[in-house]
């Protein structure tokens, strides 16, 4: 294949082409130059090339960020019905890539299982399972993730009905077998199991956790996700790009703005449009104090966990202040939805720059009290420090990312190792700790807040009192309403947007921003219509919380609900 | 005692007797004495899945202060509560625990419904997604929005309060009647 291959590559492409020539699987996979580098390979090279692509030194794509299954059946000129796109990065040299897994077998969708190369493909591939029907032998663990235990067939398939829905009842759930019995063994304390939530006042949403405790330690659990899982993708393909922007907020509720941006960059990336400037700097002061409210919020709840209100209600008021902010700007609170493919909803108000700078200087004050109550407190310290450690490889191996993986000592924040909007021309610095315990995750968000608040400052800086906030180009953005009322043209324009949505040419693309909880991706494939044909998330807290079951093992259960704090675990990006 | 509205029962204000002049007992029916004082010490148990439950976190904490209104009393066990709020979306993998939480409250007890995906499923006409908690549980006050604004729901259960205190029974209670009095 690579052989009749001779399209041109960009340096990067053909480097990974040369790489692939000296190895194991080398003739048998094609590199092409997409948005990223793409390796195509056939689903029983794939375990190989996998193992290539981690090891070999001048690949080390280390990190797995993300696995999205496509269905072709309704989109023109694909070979196979199903595939497999995952998407990995490479801390060393800072790349990512991606790699198309094409499955032949449109009965049996099959391809073998790579949880053994990156453990953090474990819970994707269940994903994949649960949503496409993909089998993966070799995984150890092939249930459904996402959808009830009674649900039948597969829901992101292309020929699943949206609104099918199946009765489920409580005995429905599947518990795993070591869950069932409990262990006794000679001169030892019988083991019990214990169920946590999902309704439970300390798992931050809904999340259900199944625990083996050997007197107060954790021997063994699972984490059972799902119950807030409102089907994005599937609602996605049935709307237009812009309508998507309200489910795309709702994924992580608590930095709605964030989402929304990470979402439309993805869309004006595929039509190749700019936002200008006083747009982008817009979203970015936006992104930056939701990024604020997103990590008072965790470490407010947290120790709200451990024992301490006070620390929360001060942590609270300056979410407050900025959701009048907000309020001012679109005339929401929390679920925002006032980004645009294309730029903004509508232009801020005029007092936007001096309240923005109120509340630059009312924050730190805040930040000051609670670290005067906390750093130096000695019960925090012993409920946080050495509890949930997570070493550097693990944090690695796990495809941990944001302040998790920042906590475990790896400098990896995408506003620095792909600058996108103007990070690159701000002075500022990543958060990183190196004992990746909670102590370290508190500390890391702490001065992520300091670090956001240096950002907005400069940004406000160089913001231009007069300008457009919205691309001027009227195939995306709607014409001005002035203009719909007196020109021909401008009405057609209005017309075509608002009943056939944005045309976004046929393709793929990955686009990725530094979510407030990591790394979070939207791979987008269109085929030429209104909306797009499938949209994957890439959730930044879900690697995490797969990884959870794997950090509290050998602690005790106060240290879980310690632990669970500080992921930072949003149900609505997690379940999806 | 005026009756406050023809039909219902009188409403029970401890200040309108007693005090200088004033007799030093009051008459009131039973039902309008505990209706004040349910009205006034509803304990909810919040149900909190999405994004509803972030904003029903603001109007507990300061600025909000649900306090004010007599509901601040958040309890996280359904047995010590007597006001189920819905904050957020309700899949069909997490509605029969819901139903569960609401059996094991005792009785009397209220439902409101907090945003629109509770009330309706919402823009989530899906797959997984319960079209509405009234498919499981019976609801006394809808509250739209997506999210609703804080105080939108502080009007909520101040409705709540106005109707337990006129003593009007509440969903649970109706439909149960009605239940018992289905032939067969």
């Amino acid at each position: 294949m690579s052989a009749v291959d001779v399209e041109t590559r960009t340096p990067a492409a053909e480097k990974l082409h040369e790489k692939l020539a000296g190895s194991s699987v080398a003739g048998k996979v094609s590199v092409h130059d997409l948005d990223l580098p793409t390796i195509e390979a056939g689903p029983a090279d794939w375990p190989a090339l996998a193992r290539f692509l981690r090891d070999d030194p001048g690949c080390r794509f280390d990190l797995f960020l993300d696995l999205a299954g496509v269905d072709n059946l309704k989109r023109k000129g694909s070979k196979t019905r199903f595939e497999a796109v995952a998407h990995l990065h490479s801390l060393s040299n800072n790349q990512h890539i991606r790699v198309r897994v094409p499955l032949p077998d449109a009965e049996k969708p099959s391809l073998p299982s790579v949880e053994s190369v990156w453990p953090a493909a474990n819970w994707y591939e269940r994903e994949a399972y649960d949503l496409f029907g993909f089998d993966f032998p070799g995984h150890p663990n092939l249930y459904r993730l996402l959808c009830h235990d009674a649900f039948v067939g597969h829901a992101l398939r292309k020929d699943y009905a949206p609104g099918q829905r199946w009765f489920y009842t409580e005995s429905d759930l599947r518990v795993p077998d070591w869950a069932q019995h409990t262990e006794e063994r000679a001169g030892h304390f019988e083991t019990q199991t214990l169920s946590i939530g999902p309704s439970h006042p300390a798992t931050h949403g809904i999340i259900h956790l199944l625990a083996r405790l050997d007197g107060e330690r954790i021997v063994r659990s699972e984490t059972i996700i799902g119950y807030l899982h409102r089907c994005f993708e599937k609602m996605a393909e049935k709307h237009h790009w812009n309508q998507v922007i309200p489910y795309a907020d709702r994924l992580n509720y608590v930095s709605a703005m964030v989402n929304g941006v990470g979402y439309v960059r993805t869309v004006e990336k595929m039509l190749g449009i700019e936002v200008p400037e006083r747009g982008q700097l817009v979203r970015t002061i936006l992104s930056e104090f939701t990024r604020i409210v997103d990590h008072a919020v965790c470490v407010g709840a947290n120790l709200v966990d451990i024992g301490a209100l006070t620390a929360f209600i001060y942590l609270y008021q300056p979410r407050e202040n900025f959701y009048s902010l907000i309020e001012a700007c679109c005339g929401a609170r929390l679920t925002v939805s006032y980004v645009r493919v294309g730029g903004l909803a509508i232009d801020v108000p005029e007092d936007f720059v001096p309240r923005c700078r109120g509340l630059l200087e009312s924050i730190p004050k805040f930040l000051d009290d609670v670290e005067k109550l906390v750093d130096k407190n000695r019960i925090v310290r012993n409920r946080l420090q050495g509890t949930g450690v997570v070493t550097k490889e693990q944090a690695i191996a796990w495809g941990l990312t944001g302040p998790m993986l920042r906590a475990s000592g790896v400098p990896y924040d995408v506003r620095r190792a792909r600058p996108y909007d103007f990070y690159d021309r701000f002075d500022w610095d990543v958060a990183v700790a190196n004992d990746g315990d909670n102590f370290s995750r508190y500390l890391v968000r702490m001065e992520e807040i300091r670090q956001s608040l240096k950002i907005i400052r400069q940004a406000l800086d160089i913001f231009p009192e007069k300008g457009p906030v919205n691309s001027d180009d009227w195939h995306v953005v709607l014409p001005p309403k002035d203009a719909v009322y007196h020109d021909m043209e401008s009405l057609i324009y209005h017309f075509k947007l608002v009943m056939e949505g944005i045309r976004v040419p046929p393709g793929e693309r990955y686009e990725w921003i530094e979510g407030v909880n990591g790394e979070l991706g939207f791979y987008a494939v269109s085929d030429g219509r209104g909306g797009p044909y499938r949209l994957k998330v890439r959730p930044p807290c879900f690697p995490s919380m797969a990884a959870f079951e794997k950090i509290i093992l050998g602690g005790t259960v106060s240290d879980m609900i310690a632990t669970l704090g500080t992921l930072n675990v949003i149900a609505g990006e997690l379940d999806r | 005692m005026a009756l406050r509205k023809r039909g219902k029962l009188p409403a029970f204000d401890p200040g309108a007797t007693g005090g200088a002049g004033g007799a030093d007992f009051l008459t009131t029916k039973l039902e309008a004495m505990v209706g004040w004082a349910r009205k006034n010490s509803l304990w909810p148990f919040p149900f909190a899945t999405a994004c509803c439950g972030i904003e029903f976190m603001s109007v507990a904490a300061a600025h909000y202060d649900i306090s004010r209104f007599g509901s601040e009393v958040i309890r996280f066990s359904p047995r010590q509560a007597d006001l189920l709020i819905v904050a957020g979306t309700v899949t069909d993998k997490m509605a029969p625990i819901l139903r569960r939480i609401y059996d094991e409250m005792p009785e009397p007890k209220w439902v409101i419904s907090m945003g629109v995906c509770a009330s309706s499923g919402g823009f989530y006409r899906a797959y997984h997604v319960t079209q509405g908690i009234d498919e499981i549980v019976p609801v006394d006050v809808y509250v739209p929005g997506c999210p609703p604004t804080p105080e939108q729901l502080i009007h909520a259960v101040i409705q709540l309060q106005q109707r337990i205190a006129s003593g009007e029974k509440s969903r649970d209670s109706r439909s149960r009647r009605f239940a018992a009095e289905q032939p067969g």
